[in-house]
């Protein structure tokens, strides 16, 4: 028996793992031979939501203060939620 | 989707017939443009005739194939004013030339914008094939200038088969292209579809990404982009402007005028925080300062509490 690894990125809309969804993305090591998603868009409302769905955090998102001068213009998601199931084969 | 060669004799008459009416430009509204700057696009639903979504379909599969062939159909070379590209017989420049694109272009980045480059996108009937969320080109300059892009789907596109992924409000973000990989959904993203005809003109940060197509039929669209070569002031039809346009004092939070550009600036789309939100109305904003010319213009006060203040500094 060994184990392969689901991993689940969460974007929220804000800094808390109860922030609404913002983005998704799921990384599946079993190649479909463990759970898939709940078929919602977005799959879980927020980050607690994938918690009760047996998704354990790896990561949270750094707070990193914005560089001066670059305090109003947008980039890249800020508040990233690393998620992974350990699913045995 | 069966296969139809061009018939240069019907190429010819759509030609001629188009260039009766190519002179009457028809311009967008200001309601439009605070509609392109809020959430980056326009869509215009089989807003080409039928005939020349043939003729156009036609040509695409001629360019796909000749492109870069001694002999071949080929693009015009990236600098050319648009008034120079695809000149009769051309499916492709009697679209450039419709009056309701003519319009848009006019509206967007003037009467004579640059060709930069176009391009066909075929995705045929079955693909799995995903492209990554992505911008065009590299990192955009600080500076509010913008390209546009004209997407033309000459067939109708079903829900969910192979219209491009595209996020809305996401045009006036600071990424590298690579970097939007990892985000395989956002929140209130959409999928281009519709019928024959439909046209979506991109401000040129939009991220997108080409998409499977497990649809029965193959599906085709023409990308192009130009560039401005005037200032992009004030270009369209200004007839509803002096309604809409509201003084720099109209704050959600004291008094508003209700229907007015700054009405459709507080666009929340919803994968936003609220930081993402603010942050958006102060760079819709700057851009529509740009657009108009009025440097006071403002929305919700962010731009004008922060230059009344660093105008207090010794």
């Amino acid at each position: 028996m060994s184990e392969r690894q689901q991993v689940l990125y969460l974007w929220a809309t804000g800094s808390s793992l109860d922030s609404g969804t913002a983005g998704w993305a799921f990384h599946d090591g079993t190649d479909g031979a463990g759970p898939p998603l709940p078929d919602t868009e977005p799959p879980y409302p927020d980050g607690e939501a994938a918690m009760r769905d047996g998704w354990m955090l790896l990561q949270s998102a750094q707070l990193i203060p914005p560089a001066e001068g670059d305090e109003h213009r947008n980039s890249y998601l800020h508040y990233e939620f690393v998620f992974e199931r350990r699913i045995r084969m | 989707m069966t296969e139809r060669p061009t018939d240069p004799s019907r190429l010819a008459q759509s030609a001629a017939r188009r260039y009766e009416y190519a002179m009457t430009a028809e311009l967008l509204s200001t309601r439009q443009m605070a509609r392109f700057v809020a959430d980056g696009y326009l869509r215009f639903e089989a807003l080409v005739p039928e005939e020349l979504n043939e003729l156009g379909l036609a040509e695409m599969r001629r360019l796909m194939v000749e492109r870069g062939r001694p002999e071949g159909l080929d693009p015009p070379h990236t600098g050319t004013p648009l008034s120079q590209c695809y000149p009769p017989p051309s499916a492709i420049g009697d679209f450039l030339r419709l009056p309701a694109i003519a319009g848009i272009i006019e509206s967007l980045v003037g009467p004579e914008p640059t060709f930069d480059h176009d391009w066909t996108h075929h995705i045929p009937a079955g693909s799995t094939t995903t492209q990554a969320l992505h911008v065009d080109g590299i990192t955009d300059s600080a500076d509010p200038t913008f390209d546009i892009q004209l997407f033309w789907f000459p067939h109708d596109v079903a829900p969910g088969e192979g219209g491009t992924r595209f996020v809305p409000g996401s045009h006036l973000r600071r990424v590298y292209a690579s970097g939007l990989d990892r985000y395989h959904h956002i929140a209130g993203e959409m999928q281009a579809h519709g019928p024959a005809g439909t046209v979506l003109v991109f401000h040129h940060g939009m991220w997108h990404a080409g998409q499977p197509n497990p649809g029965s039929g193959d599906r085709w669209m023409h990308k192009i982009r130009l560039n401005p070569t005037v200032p992009q002031a004030r270009l369209w039809d200004l007839s509803d402007f002096d309604a809409l346009q509201n003084p720099p004092s109209d704050h959600i939070f004291a008094r508003t005028q209700g229907d007015s550009v700054a009405h459709v600036f507080r666009t929340w789309h919803p994968w936003m925080g609220i930081t993402d939100y603010r942050n958006e109305q102060l760079q819709r904003a700057r851009l529509w300062r740009y657009l108009t010319g009025d440097e006071t213009y403002d929305v919700d006060h962010y731009l004008t509490r922060l230059e009344g203040r660093a105008g207090l500094v010794r």
